[in-house]
């Protein structure tokens, strides 16, 4: 009964292979040329008062293309992702699938019973039981109350509140709660599933508890379209993809090209960083500048994975210092240090002298967010602390290879068959 | 693997009964019941609370109209018809006061699942009628006890309550679909609404209206309905409805402005009800 091919989520994206839902799957929804316009009053007319007493001021409005010709097609059986950062419309689009908003333009078809999930735990209400607010939220979410019913017991179970099932919800912690929703939302089990970032709430073991319910939802030939910004999602859950940017499709296919796109639209451009950035004081240096630069020497924020990390820095001795030492090292966004080196100056710096930092650094960072701190100090204060460290920079590395661990090393390590002795 | 593949339809889109009636009329039992059972479990005297309000407006007001202005003295039976008015227009009141924040405070819901908006104000007239039937049983013990004798035309009081449940409706979906553009409609609806309550007949008998006033009166559609409700169920000997009015003719302003009510409600609340999730 096992299938081979899906061992269990720790194989890696790279490695889960085989999922991919047939190509000539029916197609179950049909998005075409959608527009949506939010028209946002220059001033607002609140009140009825204000209409009648200026019934001739004609309403200015400010439109707000949300979505512009959006087209796309999800077969039965797909897991798609809408990627897209805040205030792209990803959101507006899922809502418009979900009949919750009515495009201006363009035509949506679905094929079988919808059921959205924008947020968990729709409607409960803190004054019912569980038991009261499963039935409730089961039929918000488009069941029958019939279906609501049947399937309580389920829900109830599912979400291991034991002997609370009959307390009322407002007595209940949060974690309960989420519990109860999520066990909600599994249950409805909808043709297709439309699907808004719920997993950004909850801990790591409640997130994987939605990852294995989305994989068993997969593999019983269910539909399910997520909305995120969270470019891991998509690699590790989707089939396919498309990229959302200011209410434009901008990529639509493959998850890792998707995931390139985004980290390219997001991370790429050069952004002029001097505003209010001032140089640190402190005891020994100041930073004066810090950059990463490309290969063509020109400024960067942010580093693609694999490619070198060129850094440039420029201090100003506020001291004397003989044989000053640079400590150089980077962080992650835990606060671990990833690597470090040390570097010695043979020369007397006085107070007003610049010195450069420059060099390329290998680069084998995961993508994530890291930052560089560097400390000078005299060659005689080996391992006092007392003097402060100066952040140069802080970076991104983007990219979409794993994020296990900290850093990715190449290796030749492959798995053979071998000749076994019994056979 | 997999079940047959449904056809593929468009999406309905956001509207008042988006989802199909049955789905409709599902959301609109779990929603009232599960109100009906917060107001009455949901604290310790329960359902005393909501008799409570209208039996002390009632011992209020009974002081006030028997005792200072003597006008219910000449009117028979006053006490039973004031507590019988006072418990039908607390629902016409309560119901469309709930109303109007109704949306707004089902935010998450409109915002948040595909959800026919007709339901949410239906939701709260039905909670209110839950409340009215309830009060309704007190009220013919009240009836019973103070000796007014059972009329065949009590077994038309359902028509009644029909009518007064649909202009209810109707004002219901009204202010509940424009307050989430004109958040002043709830200011204008507490003062319209009392303005209401004293242009209907529920603390004085309509004969005692002086004529030039009467013909206000006769204007508001719910007038012929305590009317008709005090004459079918109290008093038979109180004038008719027509009677009250002038002539049959007189009657068909109000009958056009119940009309008028209904259908504007459907317009605005059809108008309303796609765009409703974006104003919030």
């Amino acid at each position: 009964m096992a299938n081979p091919t899906i061992l269990d989520d720790d194989i890696g994206p790279e490695l889960a292979v085989g999922r991919r839902p047939a190509a000539d799957a029916p197609v179950v929804i049909d998005v075409r040329n959608v527009h949506k316009v939010f028209r946002i009053p220059e001033q607002r007319i609140d009140t009825l008062k204000e209409r009648v007493t200026h019934p001739l001021s004609r309403l200015s409005y400010r439109e707000l293309a949300a979505l512009k010709d959006i087209s796309f097609d999800v077969r039965q059986g797909e897991f798609f992702g809408i990627a897209g950062r805040n205030g792209s419309g990803k959101s507006t689009l899922l809502k418009i699938m979900a009949s919750i908003y009515r495009q201006d333009a363009g035509r949506v078809r679905m094929a079988g019973r919808v059921a959205p999930f924008i947020e968990l735990g729709v409607g409960f209400n803190p004054e019912l039981t569980a038991r009261e607010n499963c039935v409730l939220n089961g039929v918000l979410m488009g069941l029958t109350l019939r279906e609501a019913r049947r399937r309580l017991e389920a829900v109830l179970d599912f979400a291991e509140l034991g002997e609370f099932v009959d307390l009322k919800l407002k007595n209940y912690s949060s974690g309960m709660m989420v519990r109860l929703a999520f066990a909600v939302m599994v249950q409805a089990d909808a043709d297709i599933m439309l699907i808004d970032e719920v997993l950004a709430v909850g801990d790591a073991a409640f997130a994987q508890k939605c990852n294995d319910v989305f994989h068993a939802r997969r593999a019983a030939g269910k539909t399910v379209v997520l909305v995120t910004h969270d470019m891991t999602t998509v690699q590790e859950l989707c089939d396919r993809a498309m990229l959302v940017h200011d209410g434009e499709l901008v990529y639509i296919g493959d998850t890792e090209q998707t995931a390139m796109e985004y980290y390219r639209l997001n991370f790429a451009p050069v952004r002029s960083e001097e505003d209010g950035k001032e140089a640190v004081a402190t005891v020994n240096a100041r930073l004066i500048e810090a950059n990463l630069r490309d290969e063509a020497g020109q400024a960067i924020e942010n580093v693609e994975e694999g490619v070198p990390i060129l850094l440039d820095a420029l201090f100003e001795a506020a001291r004397e210092i003989d044989n000053p030492i640079f400590v150089v090292q980077v962080l992650n966004v835990d606060g671990l240090i990833v690597f470090g080196f040390t570097r010695t100056l043979d020369a007397r710096l006085v107070p007003g002298l610049r010195v450069r930092l420059a060099g390329e650094i290998e680069n084998r960072l995961v993508p994530g967010r890291y930052h560089i701190d560097c400390w000078i100090r005299h060659h005689r204060e080996r391992g006092d602390l007392a003097v402060q460290g100066l952040r140069l920079r802080d970076f991104v590395v983007y990219g979409t290879g794993s994020r296990r661990g900290v850093v990715s090393l190449s290796n030749s390590v492959m798995p053979a068959l071998e000749e076994s002795p019994g056979r | 693997m997999s079940a047959p593949v449904p056809e593929l339809r468009d999406v309905p889109g956001p509207s008042a009964l988006g989802g199909g009636w049955r789905r409709s009329a599902e959301l609109l039992y779990v929603i009232a019941v599960n109100d009906f059972k917060k107001t009455y479990f949901g604290t310790a005297l329960g359902y005393l609370w909501s008799l409570a309000r209208p039996l002390m407006l009632f011992g209020v007001l009974l002081a006030v109209f028997t005792q200072v202005f003597r006008v219910g003295s000449e009117v028979p039976h006053y006490p039973v018809l004031l507590l019988f008015n006072i418990v039908l227009f607390g629902f016409f009141q309560e119901a469309t006061v709930m109303a109007v924040h109704s949306i707004v405070s089902q935010e998450a819901v409109v915002r948040k699942t595909q959800f026919p908006r007709l339901v949410i104000p239906l939701a709260v007239v039905l909670t209110a009628f839950f409340n009215l039937v309830l009060n309704l049983v007190v009220v013919f013990i009240f009836v019973l006890a103070f000796g007014v004798t059972p009329l065949w035309t009590w077994l038309l009081f359902p028509v009644i309550l029909v009518l007064l449940v649909t202009i209810t409706t109707a004002v219901s979906m009204i202010v509940a679909s424009l307050y989430p553009r004109f958040r002043d409609v709830s200011i204008i609806w507490m003062v319209f609404s009392t303005v209401l309550f004293y242009a209907t007949p529920v603390l004085y008998p309509v004969e005692r209206v002086p004529q030039t006033l009467r013909d206000i009166i006769m204007l508001n559609p719910l007038a012929p309905l305590f009317i008709l409700a005090r004459k079918w169920i109290i008093d038979p000997g109180a004038p008719s409805p027509s009677a009250a009015a002038g002539s049959s003719l007189d009657l068909l302003a109000p009958i056009a402005l119940f009309a008028a009510t209904c259908l504007f409600a459907v317009w605005i609340f059809r108008r309303e009800a796609p765009r409703i999730a974006e104003q919030l």
